[in-house]
């Protein structure tokens, strides 16, 4: 039996399919202007006998394709559980938003807090900082990592922040620092709702920006706690998905 | 409910904004308040119209903002905005109001209103402790019922006074009773029926009207649940609302809850449960009255034990599965209390508490979908 699950988020869209809970197919694509397009694409000629949908789209998929869905909470806490089942917190930080949520022992959700008003403190905001400072996102944590002190940034907001970055560049400050300043306001970000939810233990960090070193390397020294990313740490809603599409057929 | 019973409330409604008018132009007064904390008693006792103008429509909202700040409660902007562009009959109708000054941004809204309407400020006290807040309190009260006085021409006697409190013990005990249908499990009757019965009830002129309107509500969802036609099934999950007054036009919340598959089966709020408390009569009931409405427990108080008392009665009474506290933005008070109302909700219920802080536009309706579906699948 094989059991698919999707994530229909606002940057962009994942399918995992998986049997006897392994991953046999992996899909991605940007979300772009019409999801339900880029969602029926990415699941056409694929084998699956049942099939869960997440994330912001979920609803639509519902409608459009017939399927049932989860929130992005339920599916990231599945989807961790599986990968690492000793951890009971999760950190996700996607494209446009970020998420914490804490797990008791059996993997129910029993307590979250979500960011997804503002650009700030997610994936958005640092592909942004990254373009105004001339790095690729993919090696943005990399040169980060390379200054060895950072510059601090001030401002949370995406638009001030930029504007500050940009001012700093003009006065001449390097550019690695500026990047490693603005990593770690990132992460100071997530700290404080990291510690409302959950206080203690080791923490799946997944999304997107969980691929990057320079955030991965913050958030463990920052919270001193054990940080577990995954192979594919995107995927993590999908699979998540696709497992309870797996528990729902049995 | 059915569609008989909705459209002879909704006429009801109607034909209390013409029932008014005429009542005006025979030489009734009528009072506005905004706030739980007015002894409406008062009012009533003067044969005045008790007139409930609290604004819960986004609609005034952006008028408003051309005066106060956009950082403020979404409640004091549309009840400044309804009053500024003149849009709410029952502002209009009011020959004055009575406000009390409970949250900063209320307060000072209050002055910028009285370019508009004579408004009566009561002085709330923010601490519960009648050895020292009763006499002043009781001060202001008082007061209150002067200005009454002058304004209606009505002496407001002890026996007036009592019918008054009788009167609204018996509107009470109605509102009461309807709330109560959804202890029933599976409750016979939605969230947001609840809220629209007491919603267009209470702005009607004649309370004996709006009694019998909500017993006969009451007769229709006891028939609803001895046939066993519920909405709902054992299983649906049972959320109570706390936190910010709701109304037609800021009931969201209760909206995405219900379509997201919940029974919400109460407010803990001063729209719902605690407005139903029973007020005692003897021969002194300005000292009734006021000890009565000083516990009333808002936010605005500090400490605020009160409200984890009736917290804890809903909860055992209408069996809840999970607490929705719900902040307007800006709104500090509630914001704050929501940290020790969810430990106690977690550490004393054992149960699990969604805080929502939102406004009265729809513009965040997927990110609260979100928030509470992910919360409906905790439950
Ligand atoms: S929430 Fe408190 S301050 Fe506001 S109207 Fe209700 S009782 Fe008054
Ligand atoms: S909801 Fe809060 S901020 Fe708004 S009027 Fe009531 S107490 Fe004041």
């Amino acid at each position: 039996m094989r059991a698919a699950g999707i994530d229909i988020g606002s940057r962009s869209i994942e399918l995992v399919v998986i049997e006897d809970s392994k991953v046999i197919e992996e899909r991605q694509a940007d979300t772009g202007f019409d999801p339900m397009a880029v969602a029926g694409d990415l699941i056409s000629g694929v084998s699956y006998d049942h099939i869960v949908a997440t994330g912001y789209g979920r609803n639509l998929f519902e409608i459009a394709l017939d399927g049932k869905t989860v929130t992005e909470i339920k599916a990231h806490a599945r989807g961790a559980q599986f990968l690492f089942p000793d951890a009971d917190t999760v950190l996700d930080i996607g494209g446009q938003d970020s998420k914490v949520i804490k797990m008791n022992g059996q993997g129910q959700v029993i307590k979250f807090e979500m960011n997804d008003r503002c650009a700030a403190g997610t994936g958005k905001f640092l592909e942004i900082m990254a373009r105004s400072l001339g790095f690729g996102i993919d090696d943005f944590g990399i040169e980060a990592l390379k200054a060895a002190r950072e510059l601090s940034i001030n401002s949370m907001c995406t638009v001030f922040a930029e504007s500050e970055v940009t001012s700093l560049l003009a006065r001449g400050k390097d550019r690695r620092e500026i990047a490693r300043g603005l990593h770690s306001s990132v992460v100071r970000r997530a700290l404080s709702m990291l510690k409302r939810v959950s206080a203690e233990g080791a923490i799946v960090f997944s999304g997107g920006v969980a691929n990057n070193p320079c955030m991965v390397r913050f958030l463990e020294q920052m919270t001193q706690r054990d940080i577990r990313v995954s192979d594919q740490p995107q995927m993590a809603g999908a699979l998540g998905a696709a497992l309870i599409a797996q528990d729902i057929m049995r | 409910m059915s569609e008989a019973l909705f459209k002879t409330l909704q006429q009801a409604f109607e034909q209390n904004v013409m029932d008014i008018d005429t009542l005006k132009k025979e030489g009734r007064k009528a009072i506005g308040c905004y706030c739980l904390y007015s002894p409406v008693e008062l009012i009533v006792a003067a044969d005045a119209i008790p007139l409930p103008l609290c604004g819960t429509k986004n609609d005034p909202v952006s008028a408003a903002e051309e005066i106060l700040p956009r950082n403020l409660c979404p409640l004091i902007k549309s009840s400044y905005g309804f009053a500024a562009l003149d849009t709410c009959p029952f502002f209009r109708f009011s020959d004055m109001i009575v406000a009390d000054t409970t949250c900063d941004g209320k307060k000072k809204m209050f002055e910028l209103m009285q370019q508009y309407k004579e408004v009566h400020v009561l002085q709330l006290p923010q601490n519960q402790n009648t050895a020292i807040s009763l006499e002043p309190w009781r001060k202001e009260v008082e007061g209150m019922k002067d200005r009454i006085e002058a304004v209606t021409g009505v002496t407001l006697t002890t026996e007036k006074i009592n019918r008054a409190i009788d009167l609204l013990n018996r509107e009470r005990d109605a509102k009461k009773a309807v709330m109560d249908l959804a202890q029933l499990k599976p409750s016979p009757i939605k969230g947001s029926e609840i809220l629209t019965v007491l919603f267009k009830v209470g702005f009607l002129a004649d309370k004996e009207k709006g009694i019998k309107l909500m017993n006969t509500i009451v007769n229709h969802f006891s028939e609803i649940n001895d046939n066993k036609q519920s909405p709902y099934t054992d299983k649906t999950p049972r959320v109570l609302i706390s936190g910010v007054p709701m109304g037609i036009g800021s009931d969201k919340v209760a909206r995405i809850l219900e379509e997201a598959g919940a029974s919400v089966v109460g407010y803990e709020n001063c729209t719902g449960y605690k407005q139903v408390f029973t007020v005692p009569q003897n021969d002194d009931p300005i000292d009734v009255l006021s000890r009565q409405y000083l516990s009333i427990p808002c936010s605005v108080m500090s400490p605020n034990q009160g409200r984890l008392d009736l917290l804890d009665d809903m909860i055992n009474h209408f069996k809840v599965d999970g607490v929705v506290d719900l902040t307007w933005q800006a709104c500090h008070t509630y914001n704050v209390e929501s940290f020790s109302v969810e430990k106690w909700l977690n550490e004393t219920k054992g149960l699990p508490m969604l805080h929502l802080e939102t406004d009265y536009s729809d513009s965040d309706t997927e990110q609260l979908r979100v928030r509470i579906e992910a919360f409906l699948e905790m439950l």
